[in-house]
This record gives structure tokens, C-alpha cells and sequence, in this order.
């Protein structure tokens, strides 16, 4: 019995190749797209995990010889014999490359990307290995260790053992800092009697683009969870036609004697063997559309999908189960409308009255969307929590997509009642009609602009913020740290003659006074110079915020502080016993966890006469700062303790620009898959309008106006897509960086708009969707005469 | 003359020819029954006559333009306005409700009369379900639905193919007779195909196809 | 934004996950290759054997002590210097293919603290000389005259302990004459023990320093394969009567369980026990750190009326380390009573 029904199913099939296609193809990508963007999101947690594993460096305390003077290997194994929890790194340059070496066995843990590194046989035993980008490695000079390729570290810098660095430096026996464990073991001898000669410097507080980082994290995840609903949509309508389409079997097949529930366990087999079919081709498309995205991190994918790479073994079950599940999921929840309609069908039901359906099926749609829509406000205005935060996002985005459908409805009725010409009233017409198919695609689209939108405003907003960011926070050419005042004061000596302005960072921590009961912050000195006059930008401040600054009239106190204190401009800060001054503006400080407050020099002076300035920024031009460099280093200052601000810029806009060209590239294959859906619909209906074209036809409109009707009919709907996109899209960006940001960072992200983004990214809309739609015009322009008669002449 | 065929051919793929060589006139005016087995050719012919389909040779004129030299925008405008055609069934436009479907042809063609389409409602007895979508609407009063908006433009030539062979014999009798009614009240020509000797025996004249040949 | 926590952005370090140090000295089952084998018949020699053989694989010194405080309070201590060679030979400097890893451990009834420490050989930051005895690795260290007696010390960030060794009898030599066979397929190391130390010294707990007495055990063993294919790890006991008899058994889980043990009298007479003598059932088990390890054991050797419940002081004895295990001081009850240690490897899964 089953046997029959399931060849009767499975013939189907093969009578409808197209539809079959269609349906293993809408699986297959929207699976695609899930883990596509999966792969990627894990790439880019990658890199910017290196980048916060290396930042935590700057969390571990250092050792370094006084004056740069290198640490002696005998000194370290002294140290360690004491009880000191060290590890050696030896720096220097080879061939214009950056050469670093550590020693990986006593390297505290988590520094430092694991997957740089394979295993420890490989880096310790036989030939010695160097990690670096493959750049990199073509410009190292010939050498008698194994170069291995490592996307992750950055670029012009390769790392090896120390014992390797060692001697291609030439430098056996010396090491140049030492990293301090956090965690460090009793009873350990104080450094001055084991090491007298070496200072150890105190960690550095908060990680500043650690933080930022994850805050781009979580929204690229949350992109990830978009791509996920997009996905669902696709699968969803891809499911819910290839019932539809079997109706008319089913109810044969019943009528004949299969038990109901013989038809529906067999089609529950074929869609779980569909599913998995789709979802394993989704999986491997994902792959693929991720390594060709990012050739450079194919071997990581490798990694991640099964490949023996230490320590990411553990990640390829989950990689394969999501994508496995979104495909599983989106057919189960499609399935089972379907097979409870299919269940709940009279074996002898009239065709359904369409017109009442699209009334009834829109009523259904605008109150759940009202219902989400309401949710998601409340959950803005009330909601506590990042999961609350998520929770707005998913009924901001579901609410909003649901809404289109009776939207349009209500538009096209509109339209209708407005419309002149009799074919104008019957396109309107039509149009509404058709919306019940359509509107799953329809909504796809939908979700795929606005997560399109969402996404690129909260990216490019992103990179603004953090290029201006830095702009502001690194102006000086040059930054320079002293070991100590003498070093200090020789600095200055050389500086001010060579080069245009020195800034000293004059830096103390004190409880701040006067703000609810006092608060803890980091009180700076800053110079009267051009440098923050043209450089800085303020949330909020009062008109010539800087002379009002200069004179000692007030400070600046940075957001973190302003938020967590309740301060405003005018409110007074007490930043030493009887000085209060008034706030004269709030700067942004992006994922700095401290409160700041930033004084004129020479009232930092004159409160806090000890300090001493051990930090520098050096202005110049460009072009002075190698031989700057090279004095410097004559004093004896160490190369870790010269920061050039241009490499630095170099390198955080490098990572941006590389998740610019993913997240683009990502943009056109949401909206291709999206375009894909479109297609799929469009194909389905064809064979379902006929009965609606050929009265038309026969009342004397060609097939070519037939067909040119629907291709506008497509971009119109397309461009009614792009139209509410665009809010939605901005309504989900302002919610990942003023809602989900807050509540996951305690800080906002300031949302700048791209108009001509938008533009271009509806223009692409309308092409997609107008591609979507052109293969179906032509076959109706192409249909022959006999086949819209048959129409007449045959039952249904 | 309204109509001339003159030894229209018609093949369908490589089958059989359908119609071998058919002619005939017409007059203004006139009405004719064509009759005939199933697959004699009776519908492909009435689908000739309409433009809806092209002779493979012969000649089919319409008020004197043959309509093979037509491309297809030209067959589409002798449907707009010239010939009507009502089907068996799935006449309707059904994303449109029945005053709209009247209206449509009339207004395809620039020809609505606001008046006269009311009339033809009247007549058919839709006035009250002017604003009805034809889902809603029986067999008999969607085939008046095709009747009214068929006459709207007032066409020269109405082309009905087994009009009633869906509604049962009490309908089928009111709806043929309201269709010869006010086809004869408009002037238009009517070619009627059908299986029912009872109604080709009300038509002026009477055709029979056997085989794709007249007989 | 801190301009030195930017530069940072520029010079990525990296760190090998522990896993993969772990490697290396996980390798116990794979092939000896270029190493040496154990040899039947070598006859250990006193005090070069105490040092390094840096042409074997893998090598141990590994003390385990039962203690008690001065109101009679139980203690355990571990201190483990593990040597895992990546190539069969010493090298100078960083290039040394010996790597050193030390483990040490003190055990109350509700507590265990545990430290680690990895470091390379060549440099001097671990090592192993023989005479006069030194086994060190950073500030850990077992040292003193002669192998009889030794300053034991090892510092984590929450415990520390500083002990004095005393033996009180002879070494003892496992198997034959010091070649402990490991599988029915003839895998086998050197070992040897010391299991007759008197030690007196102090513990630092969180809950301030403690007075410690007890005795001590010391085992010897170096090897290129220890393990067959088909072995998943071991159950090590040893055992310190009241009588003053002491016993060592071991049973390595596989296809099919290969078991040893050794019986020193309290005069030192030693006698080796044939694979099958010695039998150990486990009697109950404990969640530990997520697994189920059993923690209550039954042990017989006949041969010597020896039929006894072992029971950990601790159950949760696990050692969290790059290579984990349990490892923890037991209370003996039944035919004998006593005390003594239990070491189980392969319940990391």
C-alpha cells in the first residue's frame, strides 16, 4: 500500500523535473546562506579573536630591561627558577619583516590565536617551522625552516620559536621583554633581588578595540540569525508549494482507497529525505560560497569542516548540524501547515474561492504582524537584557515582514479603485490576487534588503565611528613610552628640536568627587595644541569648548563617565580636594570600560605636581618619522615602546576593509538567493494563471503585453519591497547599535546613513527581481495560442 | 459580408489535419449554427474565425481583412473590437467582478457605454450582482456575466462555442435565449457551435463539419 | 584609547593550546621508533640511574606521600617530574628535543589543588642530575646529598609545600630485577622505587600553613612504549600497611586487563607477582569533573591473604591538567588496613 503511494508521489516528480529542481534548490540555498554567512561569521570571529588575543597581551604585565636593554636568557631561567610565571619574546627585523619569537610552552594561556599554530611536534621538532601570511612569507629571505601559512597573524610579521628567531637574528641568548603570567605562583622571590636591572611594567587597563570588536561580533551574529530567517522563508515556500501542487493527487490517491495517514507518513519520508538531501547540497554550497568569498581562509574552513586541525574538532558537529538543521527545520515547519491542511482537506473540496482567501489570509498576517510589531515597541521601551534586545530584533523583523503582505493588499486596492484604463484595473486587480503566492517570496525579499540595509548602515556606521575613532585618539605621527623620568626628559630634549610639537600624556587614577558619592576615573593633562582642536568630536559641548578649556574654565569627561554618573554639561566634577570644575563637553570613547575626565595642562599640573609625563605623541611629517625612529632608538628607547601611528591605522582599516568586501559580497547573495525565490514563485504560478491570462488574452490583449504586464508587475512589487526595506532596514540597524549594543556594551554607537548605499542597494533589488521575472515572461510571450484555448476546453 | 473563409487548413503538430479545407460566407446579421462530432474541427474553426489561433492556409476575412496577413497585435485588436467570443466556461476575468468584467472588452476597445452596459445588466438580470466576483456567481449567471460583456462593445461578429453545454437544460434554455435576444437586438452576426440539435435548429442556418470538411 | 594597548595590533604572539603540548607526552602508546627499548636483563645503576635518559621517550620521578597534621588530619601530596622526548637525544639550548612537565598536589578531604609547569629542555629552566641528586623544574624541586635524602618543594598560586625526605630502607626493583613487563605483548619499562621515605616538612593552604609528618613513595620509570595499541590506560595503587608491609599493583585496561604487582615486606625482601595474581574490581564510582571514575575498589592478592576495600580520601582527585587524570590518596580497610596512593589514567573521555 505504501509502496503505491509513494510511487504515485514520487511520479509526480518525475513529470516535474522543474519543480523538483526548485524545490532541492530553494533548500539547498537558504541553507546555503545560513552557513555561508556561518562560515564566514567564524572567520571573522577568527581574526577578530587574534586581534583581541593579541590586545590581551596588553592586559599581561611586561618585564623589560631598563632603557631597552635586552633581557639576558640566563636572566629568564633565573627568573623562573624564583617562581616567576614569565615567557620569553624575542623581536627584530628580517629582510623588512617583522620577526617575532616566542617560546609556546610557558606563553600564558590564551595568547594568541591556538590555530596559528598546528601542533607542538611540528613546532618544536625537526625543522622548525614560521607562521606568517603568505605575503609575508614570499618576502622572508631563504631559510632552513618550514614556512606555514597563517592568515591570522598580522601582516609583515612572522612568528617562530625563539630558539629559531634567536638565531636567524643573530641574537643567540637574548630575549627582549618578558610576558608575566596573570597568575602567578606563592612564594616567588621579590624581581629586584633575582633581576635588579629589569623594570616590570604594569598591565594596561581595558582593552579598548577588544571591546569594540565584540560589539561587531554580536552584530555580525546577528546578521547570521537574519541570513537564517531569509533562509526559512525560502525553505518554507519551496515546501509549501510542492504540496499545493499535489493536492489534486492526494485527493485522488484518497479517493481510491490510501489511508490518509499512509499518504502523510509517506510524504513526511520524502520531505526528511528532501531535506536532508537539500541541506547536505546547502552545506557544501555554503562551503563553497564562503571559501570563494575568502580564498585565503579555505584551509581554517578545511579545518572547520573535518579536516585533522588541532583544537576545531570539536567545532564540525555544529557546523554541519546547523546547517543540516536550518534545512530540517525550515521543511518541518513547512511541512507541517502543509500536511495538516493536506490532513484536514474533504476528500471532495471545491476549489478554494481565491478572492475570499486573500481576505481572510491578510486579516491573519496584519494582526500577527500587529501583535510582533507592538512586541517588539514594548520590548524597546521596557525591555532589560541583551536577550530582550535579540527578542525586539526577531519581532521587529518577522513583525515587519508579516506586515507587507496586507500592506500591499491594501496599496493595490487602492491602486485599483484609482486605476483609469480596464487593463489598469485588471493589473491592480491581478496583482492583488496573485499576492497569496507571492508574498512568501515577497517577504524573503523583504528580509533580505532589510537585513541588506541593516546590516551595511551598521557596518559602515561602525567603520565612521572607529576610523574617526582613531583619527581623534591617534593625531600624532609618533608615540614614544619612557622607562622612566630620565629617559623621559631625554626625550623631550631630542624631540624638541626635531619635530613640531611633543604632547605629553599626562595620566593620574582618582575617585571623582562630586558624582553620585564618587566615581573612579582616569584624570589626563592635555596640552593647549591644534592637534585636539582639529581632531576631537564631541556627543556633546559647550561653543569653544577649547578656550573655555585652555583658560581652566571646565572639563571634558568622556561618555562612559557621563552615563554612568548622570552627568551633563554644566555639571560640576571635583578632580582634586576643593576643585570642582564645571563639564564643558561629553566625547565618545568607544569600548574603553573607565571613566575619563580630561583637564587643561597646566591645571593638571598644578593638582597633581608628581606626575610625570612618561608618554609622548610626537607631532611631524610623515616623512621624518624613520629618522626620528632611529634617534630615538639611540637613547635607547626599546622598538615595542615607538608606536607608528600609520601602521597602526594600517592595520585596523586592513580587518575593516576585509569584512567590507565579505559583507558586500554577501549583500548581492542574499539578494540573489532572494532574486531565486522570486523565480521559484513566479515559475509555480505560471501554470496556475493561465485560467486567469487566457480570458484576458481572448478579450484581446497580445502576449507579449501580457508578459511585459507581468515583468513590471514584478519590479513594482520589487520597488514596493525596497520602499518598506528601508525603514525596516534602518529600524534594525538603529537596534543593533542603540539597543543590542547598549545592553550587550553599556555604550552606543552613533547610526549615520548612507543614502546613496540605499539607492544602489534598491537598485539591485529591482534587477534581481526583474531577473527573477524575465524567464517567466518570455515562456508567456512564447505560449502558444493552443495552450491558453486549452483552457477553455478542459476541466480542471 | 461579415465573413469569408475560403479552404482554411489547419494541422495541429503532425497529427491528422483538424480542418482540410473549409469555406463559407456570412452576412452581417446572420446567424448560423455549426454542429459536428467531437474532433470534427468545430472549435478550432470558431477558434480561427476569432483570431484567437492562424490558418495554416486559406483565407479568414473579417469585414472584408483577411486575418492571416494579421501578426498578433492585429488578431488582438480584431478581438478587442470587432469579434466576441463566449466560452464554455472560464470566461471570466476572476480577478474582477462583473461590472468590471462587462466593461472590460467595451473599454479594451474604447467603446463603453455606461447606458447600454447597464442595459445589457438589466436585461441578464445581474443588476444585483454587479459587484459580485465571478467565484460567487453560478453557472448561468456567469455565462450571462460572458453574454453581457461579450455585447458590450457591440461586435460585429459574436462567436460562442457551446455556451450552455455546462448549465443544466432549464438555464441552459433562459441563457440561450436572452443570447439570441439581444444578439438579434445588436445586428452582430452569431456563429454558434454546439452538439444540441435542439439549438442549431433555432439558428437561421446550419453547418455541418465531418471530419475537417463542411458537409 | 591606549596607544599601548594599539601597538599590540601589531605584534600577535600565539600560544599552542595545552592539547597540543599534551601531545607529546600522550603519545605513550605509539611506536618507539628511534628510541631505545627497555632491555631485559639491564642492570640498573646507582646513582647514574636516578638522572635523565634522554634516549627513552618518556620518563618519570613521581612522589605521592599520605600525611597527617598535627590533630591527626589527613593530607596527600604529589609532586610529579614528567620528561617526553621528541626526539631520542639532548640537544644544547633551545634546540633540546626534551620537554619537561612538572604536576604537584595536595589533597584534603574536601579539597584538591593542583599546579602545572611546562618547560624546555637545554636551558637549564628543568632538568635531572643524578648525583648529587637534583630534579627541578622552575622553582619546583626535589633535591639533596644523595637520593636518600631530599628537600622537596612546589609552589602553585594557591598552595605550596617544603618537605624533608628521610629513606628508611632499600630501593626497590619491580618486575625482574627492574624490567616491568606492561602487556601480554611484551611492552615494558625500567622501574624502580623508592617507597620507604619518612617525611616531616609544611604544607601552605589557603587556610594558613599546616605542620606535616607521614611516609613517602617514590617511583622510578622510563620507557619508549609503555603501552600496547589496545591498552586505554591504567589502575596504579600503592599501598602501605600498618603492619609495615607494603604492596604495589597495577592493572592496565584493554582487550584484555594485564596486571602486575610487587610485595615488599617491612624488611624490604621483594617479591614480583606474576600477570594475574593481583586483582582490582571497582566496588563504586563518583562524577568527577564530568566523568564517572570509580573511587572504591576492590582488591585481592591472594597469594599474600591480601583482600581489601581501597577507598579515596577525596573523590574528586582530579589532576586538570594538560594530560588529565585522577590521582589521590586512599584509605586501605579490610584483611589489611593502611593507607596509600591510587593513580587511574584513561577516564578522560
Amino acid at each position: 500500500m505504501r509502496r503505491a503511494v509513494l510511487s504515485a508521489l514520487l511520479a509526480h516528480w518525475r513529470h516535474n523535473l522543474l519543480q523538483l529542481f526548485t524545490l532541492l534548490a530553494g533548500l539547498a540555498l537558504g541553507t546555503a546562506l545560513w552557513s555561508g554567512v556561518q562560515a564566514i561569521n567564524a572567520e571573522a570571529r577568527a581574526s577578530y579573536d587574534a586581534a583581541a588575543a593579541t590586545l590581551d597581551e596588553g592586559r599581561l604585565a611586561q618585564i623589560t630591561g631598563r632603557e631597552g636593554a635586552v633581557i639576558s636568557q640566563a636572566t629568564y631561567v633565573a627568573l623562573r627558577r624564583a617562581g616567576w610565571a614569565v615567557s620569553p619574546v624575542i623581536e627584530g627585523d628580517l629582510g623588512g619583516v617583522r620577526l617575532v619569537g616566542i617560546e609556546p610552552l610557558t606563553a600564558p594561556r590564551g595568547v594568541g590565536p591556538v590555530s596559528a599554530v598546528g601542533d607542538l611536534t611540528g613546532f618544536l621538532g625537526g625543522v622548525r617551522q614560521i607562521f606568517a601570511r603568505a605575503d609575508t612569507l614570499a618576502r622572508l629571505p631563504a631559510m632552513a625552516v618550514r614556512a606555514v601559512v597563517s592568515p591570522s597573524i598580522a601582516p609583515n610579521t612572522a612568528i617562530t620559536d625563539i630558539g629559531v628567531a634567536q638565531g636567524l637574528l643573530g641574537r643567540a641568548g637574548q630575549i627582549d621583554r618578558l610576558l608575566v603570567a596573570p597568575v602567578q605562583p606563592l612564594n616567588r622571590a621579590p624581581l629586584a633581588q633575582i633581576a635588579p636591572d629589569l623594570v616590570l611594567v604594569a598591565p594596561q587597563t581595558g582593552s579598548d578595540v577588544a571591546r569594540l570588536t565584540d560589539s561587531f561580533h554580536l552584530n555580525l551574529t546577528a546578521f547570521g540569525l537574519l541570513s537564517f530567517a531569509v533562509g526559512l522563508f525560502i525553505v518554507h515556500g519551496a515546501i509549501g508549494l510542492a504540496f499545493e501542487q499535489r493536492r489534486a493527487m492526494v485527493r485522488t490517491l484518497r479517493a481510491l482507497g490510501a489511508p490518509l495517514r499512509s499518504v502523510i507518513w509517506v510524504m513526511v519520508g520524502e520531505l526528511v529525505v528532501l531535506a536532508l538531501l537539500g541541506g547536505a547540497v546547502g552545506v557544501a554550497l555554503g562551503y563553497g560560497v564562503a571559501a570563494a568569498l575568502l580564498p585565503d581562509v579555505a584551509a581554517t574552513l578545511r579545518g572547520l569542516y573535518g579536516a585533522d586541525v588541532s583544537g576545531q574538532l570539536a567545532l564540525r558537529p555544529v557546523w554541519w548540524l546547523s546547517g543540516m538543521a536550518i534545512a530540517v527545520l525550515g521543511t518541518g515547519v513547512a511541512g507541517a501547515g502543509a500536511l495538516w491542511s493536506l490532513a484536514r482537506m474533504p476528500l471532495l473540496a471545491a476549489a478554494q474561492p481565491q478572492a475570499g482567501l486573500v481576505a481572510r489570509g491578510a486579516r491573519g498576517l496584519a494582526v500577527t504582524a500587529a501583535v510582533l510589531l507592538a512586541l517588539s515597541g514594548g520590548l524597546a521601551v521596557w525591555g532589560q537584557g541583551l536577550i530582550a534586545g535579540f527578542a525586539m530584533l526577531g519581532a521587529l523583523l518577522i513583525g515587519g515582514a508579516l506586515a507587507f503582505p496586507p500592506m500591499l493588499a491594501v496599496v493595490l486596492g487602492i491602486g485599483a479603485a484609482r486605476a483609469r484604463g480596464p487593463v489598469a484595473q485588471w493589473f491592480w486587480a491581478d496583482t492583488r490576487q496573485q499576492l497569496p503566492g507571492l508574498s512568501l517570496a515577497l517577504m524573503a525579499l523583504l528580509l533580505a534588503m532589510a537585513a541588506n540595509v541593516g546590516v551595511s548602515t551598521m557596518v559602515s556606521s561602525f567603520r565612521l565611528t572607529f576610523t574617526g575613532f582613531l583619527d581623534q585618539r591617534l593625531a600624532s605621527e609618533l608615540y614614544v613610552s619612557a622607562v622612566d623620568a630620565g629617559q623621559a626628559a631625554q626625550i623631550v630634549g631630542m624631540a624638541d628640536a626635531r619635530v613640531a610639537a611633543v604632547l605629553p600624556v599626562l595620566e593620574v587614577e582618582r575617585v571623582v568627587a562630586g558624582v553620585a558619592g564618587g566615581v573612579p576615573a582616569q584624570i589626563y593633562g592635555a596640552r593647549d595644541h591644534a592637534t585636539y582642536r582639529d581632531n576631537w568630536q564631541f556627543l556633546q559641548a559647550v561653543p569653544q569648548v577649547w578656550d573655555v578649556l585652555a583658560r581652566g574654565g571646565g572639563v571634558l569627561v568622556n561618555e562612559q563617565l557621563y552615563r554612568r554618573a548622570g552627568l551633563e554639561l554644566g555639571a560640576m566634577v571635583g578632580v582634586a580636594p576643593g576643585v570642582s570644575l564645571p563639564v564643558l563637553g561629553i566625547y565618545g570613547d568607544y569600548g574603553n570600560p573607565v571613566g575619563q575626565v580630561i583637564l587643561t595642562e597646566t591645571v593638571f599640573v598644578a593638582q597633581f605636581p608628581d606626575v610625570v609625563a612618561l608618554r609622548f605623541g610626537l607631532r611631524m611629517d610623515a616623512g621624518d618619522v624613520a629618522g626620528v625612529r632611529a634617534s630615538l632608538r639611540d637613547l635607547g628607547v626599546a622598538g615595542g615602546a615607538m608606536i607608528d601611528q600609520a601602521a597602526i591605522k594600517a592595520v585596523s582599516l586592513a580587518v575593516f576593509d576585509r569584512t567590507f568586501v565579505v559583507t558586500t559580497a554577501l549583500n548581492i547573495l542574499t539578494l540573489a538567493v532572494a532574486g531565486f525565490a522570486i523565480l521559484m514563485s513566479l515559475l509555480t504560478l505560471a501554470a496556475m494563471r493561465l485560467p486567469q491570462l487566457a480570458p484576458v488574452w481572448a478579450l484581446g490583449l497580445t502576449r507579449r503585453r501580457l508578459a511585459a504586464l507581468d515583468l513590471a508587475r514584478t519590479v513594482m512589487l520589487a520597488a514596493g519591497v525596497a520602499v518598506l526595506a528601508l525603514p525596516l532596514g534602518l529600524a534594525l540597524a538603529w537596534a543593533l547599535l542603540a539597543v543590542v549594543n547598549v545592553e550587550a556594551f553599556g555604550w552606543r554607537l552613533p547610526m549615520y546613513l548612507f543614502p546613496l548605499d540605499y539607492l544602489r542597494l534598491g537598485g539591485l533589488a529591482l534587477i534581481a527581481a526583474g531577473l527573477a521575472a524575465l524567464w517567466p515572461a518570455w515562456r508567456l510571450a512564447r505560449v502558444p495560442p493552443a495552450q491558453l484555448l486549452g483552457v477553455f476546453r478542459h476541466e480542471r | 459580408m461579415l465573413l469569408r473563409l475560403r479552404d482554411v487548413k489547419k494541422t495541429y503538430g503532425a497529427e491528422t489535419p483538424v480542418l482540410r479545407g473549409v469555406s463559407f460566407d456570412m452576412n452581417a446579421g446572420e446567424m448560423l449554427a455549426l454542429t459536428g462530432e467531437s474532433g470534427s474541427g468545430k472549435s478550432t474553426l470558431l477558434h480561427l474565425i476569432g483570431g484567437l489561433d492562424t490558418a495554416d492556409a486559406g483565407v479568414v476575412a473579417v469585414q472584408g481583412t483577411d486575418l492571416t496577413g494579421l501578426d498578433d497585435a492585429g488578431r488582438a485588436g480584431l478581438r478587442r473590437g470587432t469579434v466576441g467570443v463566449i466560452f464554455q466556461q472560464f470566461n471570466l476575468i476572476p480577478s474582477l467582478n462583473v461590472a468590471a468584467n462587462i466593461a472590460f472588452q467595451a473599454r479594451l476597445a474604447g467603446r463603453f457605454d455606461p447606458m447600454f452596459a447597464d442595459d445589457l445588466a438589466q436585461r441578464l438580470g445581474l443588476r444585483d450582482h454587479l459587484h459580485k466576483y465571478p467565484e460567487h456567481l453560478s453557472g448561468g449567471q456567469q455565462q450571462r456575466v460572458a453574454i453581457a460583456r461579450t455585447l458590450a462593445p457591440r461586435p460585429a461578429l459574436v462567436l460562442a462555442d457551446e455556451p450552455t453545454g455546462n448549465l443544466d437544460e432549464a438555464t441552459a434554455d433562459t441563457v440561450f435565449a436572452l443570447l439570441c435576444d439581444l444578439v438579434a437586438d445588436t445586428g452582430a452576426g452569431l456563429v454558434l457551435v454546439t452538439h444540441s440539435e435542439r439549438l442549431a435548429a433555432r439558428m437561421g442556418r446550419r453547418l455541418h463539419l465531418r471530419a475537417g470538411l463542411l458537409t | 584609547m591606549n596607544v599601548k594597548v594599539l601597538v599590540l595590533c601589531l605584534m600577535p604572539c600565539l600560544m599552542l593550546s595545552l592539547q597540543a603540548v599534551a601531545q607529546g607526552f600522550a603519545g605513550l602508546g605509539t611506536a618507539a621508533g628511534d628510541f631505545s627499548n627497555p632491555l631485559r636483563g639491564r642492570v640498573l645503576q646507582f646513582p647514574a640511574d636516578h638522572g635523565a635518559h634522554p634516549d627513552f621517550r618518556i620518563e618519570w620521578w613521581y612522589l605521592t606521600a599520605n600525611m597527617t597534621g598535627p590533630d591527626g588530619t589527613p593530607y596527600g601530596l604529589q609532586w610529579t617530574l614528567f620528561r617526553s622526548a621528541l626526539a631520542p637525544e639532548e640537544g644544547a639550548g633551545w634546540a633540546s628535543p626534551q620537554l619537561w612537565m612538572g604536576h604537584a598536589a595536595v589533597t584534603t578531604r574536601d579539597a584538591h589543588f593542583v599546579a602545572e609547569r611546562l618547560a624546555r629542555g637545554g636551558i637549564g629552566q628543568a632538568g635531572v642530575t643524578a648525583a648529587p641528586f637534583n630534579a627541578w623544574i622552575d622553582d619546583w624541586a626535589m633535591a639533596g646529598p644523595d637520593f636518600g635524602n631530599l628537600r622537596l618543594t612546589a609552589a602553585g598560586a594557591e598552595f605550596a609545600f617544603d618537605v624533608d625526605l628521610r629513606a628508611q630502607g632499600p630501593l626497590v626493583l619491580h618486575g625482574d630485577a627492574g624490567y616491568s613487563v606492561k602487556s601480554a605483548a611484551g611492552q615494558a619499562s625500567h622501574y624502580y622505587s623508592q617507597p620507604f621515605y619518612a617525611l616531616s616538612g609544611q604544607l601552605t593552604l589557603p587556610s594558613g600553613d599546616v605542620a606535616v609528618t607521614g611516609q613517602a613513595w617514590l617511583d622510578r620509570e622510563w620507557s619508549s612504549q609503555p603501552l600496547a595499541q589496545d591498552q586505554t590506560g591504567w589502575d596504579w595503587f600503592s599501598l602501605s600497611f600498618d603492619s609495615g608491609d607494603k604492596m604495589m599493583g597495577f592493572v592496565l585496561r584493554g582487550g584484555q586487563d594485564y596486571t602486575s604487582a610487587t610485595w615488599i615486606a617491612a624488611d624490604g625482601a621483594v617479591s614480583a607477582l606474576p600477570d594475574g595474581a593481583f586483582s582490582a574490581v571497582p566496588l563504586a564510582r563518583s562524577r568527577v569533573a564530568g566523568r564517572d571514575v570509580p573511587t572504591t575498589w576492590g582488591l585481592r592478592l591472594p597469594a599474600r591473604g591480601v583482600d581489601v576495600t581501597v577507598t579515596a580520601l577525596n573523590t574528586q582527585a582530579w589532576m586538570a591538567t594538560s594530560v588529565p587524570y585522577w590521582e589521590g590518596p586512599v584509605v586501605v580497610s579490610g584483611s589489611h588496613t593502611g593507607v596509600g596512593y591510587l593513580e587511574m589514567t584513561g577516564y578522560d573521555d
